[in-house]
Protein backbone atom coordinates (compact mmCIF):
# COMPACT_ATOMS: atom_id res chain seq x y z
CA UNK A 1 0.00 0.00 0.00
CA UNK A 2 1.29 3.44 -0.80
CA UNK A 3 2.02 5.47 2.30
CA UNK A 4 0.24 8.60 1.20
CA UNK A 5 -0.61 10.66 -1.74
CA UNK A 6 -0.31 14.36 -1.12
CA UNK A 7 -1.81 17.37 -2.76
CA UNK A 8 -1.80 21.08 -2.16
CA UNK A 9 -5.58 21.34 -2.13
CA UNK A 10 -8.30 19.05 -0.91
CA UNK A 11 -10.53 17.56 -3.52
CA UNK A 12 -13.81 15.72 -2.91
CA UNK A 13 -13.72 12.07 -1.91
CA UNK A 14 -15.29 10.92 -5.13
CA UNK A 15 -16.87 12.69 -8.05
CA UNK A 16 -20.26 11.96 -6.48
CA UNK A 17 -19.47 13.70 -3.18
CA UNK A 18 -20.26 17.41 -3.47
CA UNK A 19 -18.06 19.97 -1.76
CA UNK A 20 -19.87 21.21 1.33
CA UNK A 21 -17.30 23.45 2.97
CA UNK A 22 -14.81 25.76 1.32
CA UNK A 23 -12.20 27.80 3.15
CA UNK A 24 -10.79 30.21 0.62
CA UNK A 25 -7.56 32.19 1.25
CA UNK A 26 -8.10 32.60 4.99
CA UNK A 27 -5.83 35.18 6.61
CA UNK A 28 -5.96 36.27 10.21
CA UNK A 29 -3.82 38.82 12.01
CA UNK A 30 -3.93 39.75 15.67
CA UNK A 31 -2.62 42.97 17.14
CA UNK A 32 -0.38 42.30 20.15
CA UNK A 33 1.78 44.63 22.26
CA UNK A 34 4.80 43.29 20.31
CA UNK A 35 3.18 44.13 16.97
CA UNK A 36 0.88 42.33 14.53
CA UNK A 37 1.00 38.53 14.62
CA UNK A 38 -0.10 36.57 11.57
CA UNK A 39 -2.03 33.58 12.90
CA UNK A 40 -3.19 32.25 9.53
CA UNK A 41 -1.77 32.96 6.11
CA UNK A 42 -3.60 32.05 2.93
CA UNK A 43 -5.22 28.84 4.16
CA UNK A 44 -7.45 27.26 1.52
CA UNK A 45 -9.11 23.88 1.47
CA UNK A 46 -12.44 22.28 0.80
CA UNK A 47 -14.31 19.41 2.40
CA UNK A 48 -16.60 16.99 0.62
CA UNK A 49 -19.91 15.85 2.04
CA UNK A 50 -19.39 12.85 4.31
CA UNK A 51 -15.64 13.40 4.49
CA UNK A 52 -13.51 13.37 7.60
CA UNK A 53 -10.77 16.00 7.44
CA UNK A 54 -8.25 16.47 10.23
CA UNK A 55 -6.23 19.64 10.60
CA UNK A 56 -2.98 19.01 12.43
CA UNK A 57 -0.19 21.30 13.50
CA UNK A 58 1.99 22.25 16.44
CA UNK A 59 0.74 24.52 19.22
CA UNK A 60 0.58 28.09 17.96
CA UNK A 61 -0.11 27.23 14.33
CA UNK A 62 -3.56 28.83 14.39
CA UNK A 63 -5.64 25.64 14.53
CA UNK A 64 -8.09 27.00 17.09
CA UNK A 65 -8.28 30.31 15.21
CA UNK A 66 -9.25 28.35 12.12
CA UNK A 67 -11.85 26.43 14.17
CA UNK A 68 -13.37 29.69 15.43
CA UNK A 69 -13.39 31.24 11.97
CA UNK A 70 -15.15 28.27 10.36
CA UNK A 71 -17.56 28.13 13.31
CA UNK A 72 -18.38 31.80 12.77
CA UNK A 73 -17.15 32.85 16.21
CA UNK A 74 -14.37 35.07 14.88
CA UNK A 75 -14.67 37.96 12.50
CA UNK A 76 -12.14 40.33 10.99
CA UNK A 77 -10.36 37.68 8.91
CA UNK A 78 -9.39 37.82 5.27
CA UNK A 79 -10.80 35.41 2.68
CA UNK A 80 -14.10 33.62 2.95
CA UNK A 81 -15.75 30.49 4.23
CA UNK A 82 -18.69 29.00 2.36
CA UNK A 83 -21.04 26.25 3.48
CA UNK A 84 -22.99 24.58 0.69
CA UNK A 85 -22.25 27.60 -1.48
CA UNK A 86 -23.38 30.15 1.10
CA UNK A 87 -20.74 32.55 2.46
CA UNK A 88 -20.92 32.62 6.23
CA UNK A 89 -20.59 35.74 8.34
CA UNK A 90 -21.23 34.30 11.78
CA UNK A 91 -22.41 31.08 13.44
CA UNK A 92 -24.26 28.94 10.91
CA UNK A 93 -26.96 26.35 11.58
CA UNK A 94 -25.19 23.92 9.26
CA UNK A 95 -22.09 23.88 11.44
CA UNK A 96 -22.07 22.17 14.82
CA UNK A 97 -19.16 22.80 17.15
CA UNK A 98 -17.62 20.54 19.79
CA UNK A 99 -15.18 22.46 21.93
CA UNK A 100 -11.90 21.44 23.49
CA UNK A 101 -12.89 22.71 26.94
CA UNK A 102 -15.59 21.06 29.00
CA UNK A 103 -18.75 22.64 27.63
CA UNK A 104 -21.71 20.73 29.03
CA UNK A 105 -24.15 22.81 31.06
CA UNK A 106 -23.59 21.77 34.68
CA UNK A 107 -27.13 22.74 35.69
CA UNK A 108 -28.72 20.36 33.17
CA UNK A 109 -28.71 16.59 33.27
CA UNK A 110 -27.48 14.55 30.31
CA UNK A 111 -30.80 14.32 28.49
CA UNK A 112 -31.57 18.04 28.96
CA UNK A 113 -28.07 18.95 27.80
CA UNK A 114 -28.52 16.92 24.64
CA UNK A 115 -32.05 18.27 24.10
CA UNK A 116 -30.79 21.88 24.38
CA UNK A 117 -30.61 22.73 20.65
CA UNK A 118 -34.03 21.14 20.12
CA UNK A 119 -35.44 23.26 22.95
CA UNK A 120 -34.00 26.37 21.28
CA UNK A 121 -35.59 25.25 18.02
CA UNK A 122 -38.96 25.08 19.80
CA UNK A 123 -39.45 21.31 19.54
CA UNK A 124 -42.16 20.18 22.04
CA UNK A 125 -40.73 18.66 25.24
CA UNK A 126 -41.87 15.06 24.70
CA UNK A 127 -40.56 14.97 21.15
CA UNK A 128 -37.25 16.61 21.96
CA UNK A 129 -36.58 14.21 24.84
CA UNK A 130 -37.30 11.30 22.54
CA UNK A 131 -34.93 12.64 19.91
CA UNK A 132 -32.30 13.49 22.52
CA UNK A 133 -32.49 9.91 23.86
CA UNK A 134 -31.57 8.67 20.39
CA UNK A 135 -28.37 10.74 20.39
CA UNK A 136 -27.54 9.83 23.99
CA UNK A 137 -27.75 6.22 22.91
CA UNK A 138 -25.65 6.92 19.82
CA UNK A 139 -22.74 8.14 21.95
CA UNK A 140 -23.12 5.13 24.25
CA UNK A 141 -24.52 6.85 27.32
CA UNK A 142 -27.71 4.82 27.79
CA UNK A 143 -28.68 4.76 31.44
CA UNK A 144 -26.97 8.07 32.20
CA UNK A 145 -29.83 10.30 31.00
CA UNK A 146 -30.65 11.67 34.45
CA UNK A 147 -27.06 12.13 35.59
CA UNK A 148 -25.52 15.57 35.88
CA UNK A 149 -22.16 16.41 34.23
CA UNK A 150 -20.46 16.53 37.65
CA UNK A 151 -21.31 12.83 38.04
CA UNK A 152 -19.63 11.87 34.74
CA UNK A 153 -16.03 11.33 33.67
CA UNK A 154 -14.26 13.73 31.29
CA UNK A 155 -14.75 11.36 28.34
CA UNK A 156 -18.45 10.97 29.10
CA UNK A 157 -18.91 14.72 29.33
CA UNK A 158 -17.27 15.18 25.92
CA UNK A 159 -19.64 12.56 24.52
CA UNK A 160 -22.56 14.53 25.96
CA UNK A 161 -21.22 17.64 24.18
CA UNK A 162 -20.95 15.67 20.96
CA UNK A 163 -24.47 14.26 21.30
CA UNK A 164 -25.79 17.78 21.99
CA UNK A 165 -24.16 19.08 18.83
CA UNK A 166 -25.34 16.10 16.78
CA UNK A 167 -28.90 16.69 18.03
CA UNK A 168 -28.88 20.00 16.14
CA UNK A 169 -28.34 17.94 12.98
CA UNK A 170 -25.43 19.94 11.59
CA UNK A 171 -24.21 19.32 8.07
CA UNK A 172 -20.64 19.70 9.31
CA UNK A 173 -19.39 18.64 12.71
CA UNK A 174 -16.46 20.79 13.73
CA UNK A 175 -14.37 19.46 16.62
CA UNK A 176 -11.52 21.26 18.34
CA UNK A 177 -9.33 18.68 20.11
CA UNK A 178 -12.36 17.23 21.89
CA UNK A 179 -10.35 14.45 23.52
CA UNK A 180 -7.20 16.44 24.30
CA UNK A 181 -7.69 16.18 28.04
CA UNK A 182 -8.25 12.42 28.03
CA UNK A 183 -5.81 9.56 28.47
CA UNK A 184 -4.57 7.69 25.40
CA UNK A 185 -6.68 4.54 25.88
CA UNK A 186 -9.90 6.51 26.36
CA UNK A 187 -8.98 8.64 23.38
CA UNK A 188 -8.58 5.57 21.15
CA UNK A 189 -11.87 4.10 22.32
CA UNK A 190 -13.71 7.38 21.83
CA UNK A 191 -12.13 7.53 18.39
CA UNK A 192 -13.94 4.25 17.65
CA UNK A 193 -17.17 5.86 18.79
CA UNK A 194 -16.58 8.86 16.51
CA UNK A 195 -15.86 6.58 13.55
CA UNK A 196 -19.02 4.61 14.27
CA UNK A 197 -21.11 7.79 14.41
CA UNK A 198 -19.57 9.17 11.25
CA UNK A 199 -20.33 5.97 9.41
CA UNK A 200 -23.88 5.78 10.78
CA UNK A 201 -24.80 9.39 9.97
CA UNK A 202 -22.51 9.85 6.96
CA UNK A 203 -21.50 12.94 8.87
CA UNK A 204 -19.03 15.44 7.47
CA UNK A 205 -16.44 16.02 10.17
CA UNK A 206 -13.59 18.43 10.60
CA UNK A 207 -11.23 17.69 13.45
CA UNK A 208 -8.64 20.09 14.79
CA UNK A 209 -5.93 18.20 16.64
CA UNK A 210 -2.26 18.06 17.50
CA UNK A 211 -2.37 14.29 18.00
CA UNK A 212 -0.99 12.43 14.98
CA UNK A 213 -2.38 9.02 16.03
CA UNK A 214 -5.85 10.45 16.47
CA UNK A 215 -5.72 12.20 13.09
CA UNK A 216 -4.59 9.07 11.22
CA UNK A 217 -7.05 6.84 13.07
CA UNK A 218 -10.02 9.01 12.15
CA UNK A 219 -9.42 11.05 9.02
CA UNK A 220 -9.79 10.56 5.29
CA UNK A 221 -7.33 13.39 4.80
CA UNK A 222 -5.00 15.30 7.02
CA UNK A 223 -4.10 18.93 6.50
CA UNK A 224 -0.66 19.57 8.01
CA UNK A 225 -0.05 23.16 9.08
CA UNK A 226 3.14 25.08 9.65
CA UNK A 227 4.10 26.79 12.87
CA UNK A 228 3.37 30.53 13.02
CA UNK A 229 2.22 31.89 10.66
CA UNK A 230 -0.19 29.01 10.11
CA UNK A 231 0.08 27.96 6.49
CA UNK A 232 -0.88 24.74 4.75
CA UNK A 233 2.20 22.57 4.53
CA UNK A 234 0.72 19.47 3.01
CA UNK A 235 -2.49 17.49 2.62
CA UNK A 236 -2.11 13.78 3.16
CA UNK A 237 -4.68 11.29 1.88
CA UNK A 238 -5.15 8.49 4.40
CA UNK A 239 -5.93 5.41 2.41
CA UNK A 240 -6.60 3.09 5.30
CA UNK A 241 -9.63 0.84 4.83
CA UNK A 242 -13.04 1.75 6.23
CA UNK A 243 -14.88 0.88 8.40
CA UNK A 244 -12.01 1.40 10.82
CA UNK A 245 -11.55 0.71 14.49
CA UNK A 246 -8.76 1.52 16.89
CA UNK A 247 -7.20 -1.83 15.97
CA UNK A 248 -5.85 -0.08 12.90
CA UNK A 249 -3.20 1.60 15.04
CA UNK A 250 -1.21 -1.64 15.17
CA UNK A 251 -1.03 -1.96 11.38
CA UNK A 252 2.15 -1.28 9.44
CA UNK A 253 0.46 1.22 7.12
CA UNK A 254 -0.81 3.18 10.10
CA UNK A 255 2.73 3.43 11.45
CA UNK A 256 3.99 4.66 8.09
CA UNK A 257 1.36 7.40 7.98
CA UNK A 258 2.24 8.46 11.51
CA UNK A 259 5.95 8.54 10.61
CA UNK A 260 5.32 10.55 7.49
CA UNK A 261 3.17 13.14 9.23
CA UNK A 262 5.65 13.35 12.10
CA UNK A 263 8.46 14.04 9.64
CA UNK A 264 6.35 16.91 8.28
CA UNK A 265 5.48 18.16 11.74
CA UNK A 266 8.82 17.69 13.43
CA UNK A 267 10.42 20.74 11.88
CA UNK A 268 7.35 22.85 12.73
CA UNK A 269 7.15 21.58 16.30
CA UNK A 270 10.89 22.31 16.74
CA UNK A 271 10.39 25.84 15.49
CA UNK A 272 7.52 26.26 17.92
CA UNK A 273 9.58 24.94 20.80
CA UNK A 274 12.57 27.14 19.97
CA UNK A 275 10.29 30.13 19.68
CA UNK A 276 8.72 29.39 23.09
CA UNK A 277 12.14 28.98 24.67
CA UNK A 278 13.53 32.19 23.20
CA UNK A 279 10.46 34.09 24.35
CA UNK A 280 10.78 32.64 27.87
CA UNK A 281 14.46 33.60 27.87
CA UNK A 282 13.64 37.06 26.60
CA UNK A 283 10.98 37.51 29.29
CA UNK A 284 13.49 36.32 31.92
CA UNK A 285 16.20 38.75 30.70
CA UNK A 286 13.76 41.64 31.01
CA UNK A 287 12.69 40.78 34.55
CA UNK A 288 13.93 43.26 37.15
CA UNK A 289 16.93 41.73 38.92
CA UNK A 290 17.29 41.71 42.70
CA UNK A 291 20.18 43.61 44.24
CA UNK A 292 22.93 41.43 45.66
CA UNK A 293 24.73 42.26 48.87
CA UNK B 1 -23.49 -0.79 62.72
CA UNK B 2 -20.03 0.32 61.57
CA UNK B 3 -19.02 4.02 61.53
CA UNK B 4 -18.90 3.99 57.73
CA UNK B 5 -22.42 2.51 57.51
CA UNK B 6 -23.73 5.07 60.01
CA UNK B 7 -22.17 7.95 58.06
CA UNK B 8 -23.97 6.80 54.91
CA UNK B 9 -27.43 6.90 56.55
CA UNK B 10 -29.70 9.71 55.43
CA UNK B 11 -30.72 10.59 58.98
CA UNK B 12 -27.12 10.61 60.30
CA UNK B 13 -26.30 14.32 59.61
CA UNK B 14 -29.47 15.76 61.28
CA UNK B 15 -29.06 13.32 64.17
CA UNK B 16 -25.41 14.31 64.68
CA UNK B 17 -26.37 18.00 64.35
CA UNK B 18 -29.13 17.69 66.93
CA UNK B 19 -26.89 15.64 69.22
CA UNK B 20 -24.11 18.26 68.98
CA UNK B 21 -26.55 21.04 69.89
CA UNK B 22 -27.85 19.07 72.88
CA UNK B 23 -24.27 18.34 74.03
CA UNK B 24 -23.32 22.02 73.72
CA UNK B 25 -26.37 23.04 75.77
CA UNK B 26 -25.60 20.43 78.44
CA UNK B 27 -22.00 21.74 78.57
CA UNK B 28 -23.25 25.34 79.00
CA UNK B 29 -25.72 24.18 81.70
CA UNK B 30 -22.85 22.53 83.61
CA UNK B 31 -20.49 25.52 83.16
CA UNK B 32 -23.17 27.93 84.40
CA UNK B 33 -24.15 25.69 87.33
CA UNK B 34 -20.53 25.30 88.53
CA UNK B 35 -20.08 29.06 88.20
CA UNK B 36 -17.53 29.13 85.37
CA UNK B 37 -19.98 31.24 83.36
CA UNK B 38 -21.79 34.09 85.10
CA UNK B 39 -25.51 33.29 85.17
CA UNK B 40 -26.33 37.04 85.04
CA UNK B 41 -24.84 37.06 81.54
CA UNK B 42 -25.80 33.61 80.29
CA UNK B 43 -28.93 32.04 81.74
CA UNK B 44 -29.24 28.30 82.30
CA UNK B 45 -30.35 26.57 79.09
CA UNK B 46 -32.97 24.74 81.20
CA UNK B 47 -34.40 28.12 82.27
CA UNK B 48 -34.45 29.26 78.65
CA UNK B 49 -36.36 26.06 77.74
CA UNK B 50 -38.87 26.74 80.54
CA UNK B 51 -39.33 30.34 79.43
CA UNK B 52 -40.52 29.29 75.96
CA UNK B 53 -44.02 28.52 77.18
CA UNK B 54 -44.21 31.90 78.96
CA UNK B 55 -42.89 33.82 75.95
CA UNK B 56 -45.36 32.08 73.65
CA UNK B 57 -48.42 32.56 75.86
CA UNK B 58 -47.73 35.96 77.42
CA UNK B 59 -45.76 37.91 74.81
CA UNK B 60 -47.96 37.62 71.74
CA UNK B 61 -45.14 35.75 70.00
CA UNK B 62 -47.06 34.68 66.91
CA UNK B 63 -47.95 38.25 65.94
CA UNK B 64 -44.37 39.41 66.59
CA UNK B 65 -42.92 36.44 64.72
CA UNK B 66 -45.15 37.16 61.73
CA UNK B 67 -44.32 40.87 61.90
CA UNK B 68 -40.55 40.21 61.78
CA UNK B 69 -41.09 37.52 59.16
CA UNK B 70 -43.13 39.87 57.00
CA UNK B 71 -40.55 42.67 57.27
CA UNK B 72 -37.83 40.17 56.33
CA UNK B 73 -39.87 38.88 53.42
CA UNK B 74 -40.56 42.39 52.10
CA UNK B 75 -36.92 43.47 52.39
CA UNK B 76 -35.77 40.09 51.01
CA UNK B 77 -38.00 40.43 47.96
CA UNK B 78 -36.88 44.01 47.39
CA UNK B 79 -33.18 43.22 47.69
CA UNK B 80 -33.52 40.18 45.42
CA UNK B 81 -35.37 42.06 42.68
CA UNK B 82 -33.32 45.26 42.81
CA UNK B 83 -30.01 43.55 43.63
CA UNK B 84 -30.24 41.13 40.70
CA UNK B 85 -31.49 43.84 38.34
CA UNK B 86 -28.69 46.24 39.27
CA UNK B 87 -26.14 43.39 39.02
CA UNK B 88 -27.38 42.50 35.53
CA UNK B 89 -27.37 46.17 34.56
CA UNK B 90 -23.77 46.57 35.74
CA UNK B 91 -22.80 43.44 33.80
CA UNK B 92 -24.38 44.80 30.64
CA UNK B 93 -22.72 48.22 30.97
CA UNK B 94 -18.99 47.75 31.60
CA UNK B 95 -18.43 51.49 32.03
CA UNK B 96 -21.09 51.65 34.73
CA UNK B 97 -19.54 48.55 36.33
CA UNK B 98 -16.05 50.03 36.40
CA UNK B 99 -17.42 53.31 37.72
CA UNK B 100 -19.59 51.91 40.51
CA UNK B 101 -18.33 48.49 41.62
CA UNK B 102 -15.98 49.93 44.25
CA UNK B 103 -18.73 52.14 45.62
CA UNK B 104 -21.09 49.21 45.99
CA UNK B 105 -18.36 47.22 47.76
CA UNK B 106 -17.70 50.16 50.09
CA UNK B 107 -21.43 50.51 50.69
CA UNK B 108 -21.51 46.83 51.75
CA UNK B 109 -19.23 47.52 54.70
CA UNK B 110 -20.91 50.78 55.78
CA UNK B 111 -22.75 50.54 59.15
CA UNK B 112 -26.01 51.64 57.58
CA UNK B 113 -27.99 50.88 60.73
CA UNK B 114 -26.50 54.03 62.30
CA UNK B 115 -28.46 56.06 59.77
CA UNK B 116 -31.75 54.97 61.37
CA UNK B 117 -32.62 58.51 62.59
CA UNK B 118 -32.57 59.67 58.97
CA UNK B 119 -34.88 56.84 57.98
CA UNK B 120 -37.17 57.70 60.90
CA UNK B 121 -37.43 61.23 59.50
CA UNK B 122 -38.07 59.91 55.98
CA UNK B 123 -40.50 57.07 56.71
CA UNK B 124 -41.67 57.65 60.31
CA UNK B 125 -41.62 55.12 63.18
CA UNK B 126 -43.10 52.41 61.01
CA UNK B 127 -42.42 49.07 59.40
CA UNK B 128 -41.36 50.95 56.27
CA UNK B 129 -38.31 52.37 58.06
CA UNK B 130 -37.30 48.86 59.14
CA UNK B 131 -37.89 47.39 55.67
CA UNK B 132 -36.00 50.14 53.84
CA UNK B 133 -32.99 49.94 56.15
CA UNK B 134 -32.90 46.15 55.91
CA UNK B 135 -33.32 46.29 52.13
CA UNK B 136 -30.49 48.78 51.64
CA UNK B 137 -28.18 46.88 54.02
CA UNK B 138 -28.74 43.61 52.17
CA UNK B 139 -28.53 45.09 48.68
CA UNK B 140 -24.73 45.28 48.08
CA UNK B 141 -23.95 41.55 48.45
CA UNK B 142 -26.75 40.67 46.01
CA UNK B 143 -25.46 43.19 43.46
CA UNK B 144 -21.84 42.11 43.84
CA UNK B 145 -22.56 38.39 43.77
CA UNK B 146 -24.90 38.72 40.77
CA UNK B 147 -22.16 40.56 38.94
CA UNK B 148 -19.54 38.02 40.01
CA UNK B 149 -21.71 35.10 38.89
CA UNK B 150 -22.42 36.64 35.48
CA UNK B 151 -18.77 37.59 34.90
CA UNK B 152 -17.59 34.13 35.95
CA UNK B 153 -19.67 32.39 33.26
CA UNK B 154 -17.16 30.38 31.26
CA UNK B 155 -16.51 31.71 27.77
CA UNK B 156 -16.89 28.27 26.25
CA UNK B 157 -20.51 28.07 27.48
CA UNK B 158 -21.25 31.40 25.83
CA UNK B 159 -19.58 30.11 22.67
CA UNK B 160 -21.84 27.05 22.77
CA UNK B 161 -24.78 29.45 22.83
CA UNK B 162 -23.34 31.45 19.96
CA UNK B 163 -22.72 28.29 17.93
CA UNK B 164 -26.42 27.42 18.35
CA UNK B 165 -27.30 30.96 17.22
CA UNK B 166 -29.04 31.94 20.45
CA UNK B 167 -30.61 35.39 20.56
CA UNK B 168 -29.22 37.74 23.26
CA UNK B 169 -32.33 37.06 25.36
CA UNK B 170 -31.91 33.30 25.01
CA UNK B 171 -28.20 33.65 25.74
CA UNK B 172 -29.09 35.40 29.01
CA UNK B 173 -31.91 33.13 30.19
CA UNK B 174 -30.51 29.82 28.93
CA UNK B 175 -26.81 30.25 29.72
CA UNK B 176 -25.74 33.35 31.64
CA UNK B 177 -28.47 33.32 34.28
CA UNK B 178 -28.43 29.59 35.13
CA UNK B 179 -24.64 29.63 35.17
CA UNK B 180 -24.64 32.57 37.60
CA UNK B 181 -27.52 31.25 39.70
CA UNK B 182 -25.50 29.50 42.46
CA UNK B 183 -23.42 32.65 43.02
CA UNK B 184 -26.54 34.86 42.88
CA UNK B 185 -28.10 32.73 45.62
CA UNK B 186 -24.97 33.08 47.75
CA UNK B 187 -25.53 36.85 47.43
CA UNK B 188 -29.24 36.54 48.27
CA UNK B 189 -28.44 34.47 51.37
CA UNK B 190 -25.83 37.00 52.48
CA UNK B 191 -28.29 39.81 51.76
CA UNK B 192 -30.97 38.05 53.82
CA UNK B 193 -28.54 37.69 56.74
CA UNK B 194 -27.81 41.42 56.60
CA UNK B 195 -31.52 42.17 56.22
CA UNK B 196 -32.56 40.01 59.18
CA UNK B 197 -29.85 41.52 61.40
CA UNK B 198 -31.06 44.97 60.44
CA UNK B 199 -34.76 44.15 60.83
CA UNK B 200 -34.24 42.87 64.38
CA UNK B 201 -31.66 45.58 65.16
CA UNK B 202 -33.88 48.45 64.03
CA UNK B 203 -36.93 46.95 65.75
CA UNK B 204 -34.78 46.87 68.87
CA UNK B 205 -33.51 50.44 68.38
CA UNK B 206 -36.82 52.13 67.57
CA UNK B 207 -38.81 49.89 69.91
CA UNK B 208 -41.28 48.98 67.22
CA UNK B 209 -42.55 45.84 65.54
CA UNK B 210 -41.77 42.20 66.11
CA UNK B 211 -39.07 40.10 67.73
CA UNK B 212 -36.46 42.89 68.06
CA UNK B 213 -39.00 44.95 69.96
CA UNK B 214 -39.77 41.95 72.19
CA UNK B 215 -36.05 41.34 72.86
CA UNK B 216 -35.72 45.00 73.87
CA UNK B 217 -38.70 44.75 76.26
CA UNK B 218 -37.47 41.50 77.82
CA UNK B 219 -33.94 42.89 78.20
CA UNK B 220 -35.30 45.97 79.94
CA UNK B 221 -37.18 43.67 82.34
CA UNK B 222 -33.89 41.76 82.74
CA UNK B 223 -35.67 38.59 81.69
CA UNK B 224 -32.58 36.90 80.26
CA UNK B 225 -34.13 33.45 79.66
CA UNK B 226 -36.94 35.24 77.80
CA UNK B 227 -34.38 37.19 75.71
CA UNK B 228 -32.66 33.96 74.67
CA UNK B 229 -35.98 32.30 73.91
CA UNK B 230 -36.93 35.26 71.68
CA UNK B 231 -33.53 35.02 69.96
CA UNK B 232 -34.39 31.37 69.16
CA UNK B 233 -37.45 32.66 67.29
CA UNK B 234 -35.19 35.04 65.32
CA UNK B 235 -33.07 32.02 64.41
CA UNK B 236 -36.28 30.25 63.35
CA UNK B 237 -37.09 33.12 60.96
CA UNK B 238 -33.58 32.77 59.52
CA UNK B 239 -33.94 28.99 59.13
CA UNK B 240 -37.28 29.40 57.33
CA UNK B 241 -35.84 31.94 54.90
CA UNK B 242 -32.82 29.77 54.18
CA UNK B 243 -35.08 26.80 53.48
CA UNK B 244 -37.19 28.94 51.15
CA UNK B 245 -34.11 30.19 49.24
CA UNK B 246 -32.80 26.64 48.94
CA UNK B 247 -36.14 25.48 47.49
CA UNK B 248 -36.26 28.47 45.15
CA UNK B 249 -32.73 27.78 43.92
CA UNK B 250 -33.54 24.13 43.29
CA UNK B 251 -36.71 25.05 41.43
CA UNK B 252 -34.96 27.67 39.29
CA UNK B 253 -32.21 25.18 38.47
CA UNK B 254 -34.78 22.63 37.36
CA UNK B 255 -36.43 25.08 34.96
CA UNK B 256 -33.13 26.68 33.78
Amino acid sequence: MAVASTSSRVTPLTQADPVILVADSIDMRFATPEGDVTALDNVSFDVASGEFLAVIGPSGCGKSTLFNIIGGLLTGYGGRVTVAGETISGPHRSIGMVFQEESTFPWRNVIDNVAFPLEIAGVPRRERLERARHFVSMVGLDGFEKRYPAELSGGMRQRVSMARTLASKPKILLMDEPFAALDEQTRLLLGDKVLQIQQQLKQTMLLITHNITEAVQLADRILVMTYRPGRMKRIVDIKLPRPRTSEIVSSEAFGRYVAQIWSDLREEASRGMNDDESRALHAHDHKPQGHGA
Amino acid sequence: MSTAAFTERRWAPPLVGFGSAVLALVAVEILVRVGLINRFIVPLPSEVAESFARVITEEDILRRFLQTGWECLASGLLLTVFGVLIGVFMHRLPLFRRACETWVAAFASAPLVLAYPLFLVLFGRSALTIIMLAFLSGLPPVILKTLEGLLATRRVLLNVGRSFKLTPTQQFWKILFPSALPTIFVGIRLGLIFALINVVGVEFLINFGGLGHLINELAERYDLPGVYAAICFVILVSVIFFMVTERAERWLKSVG
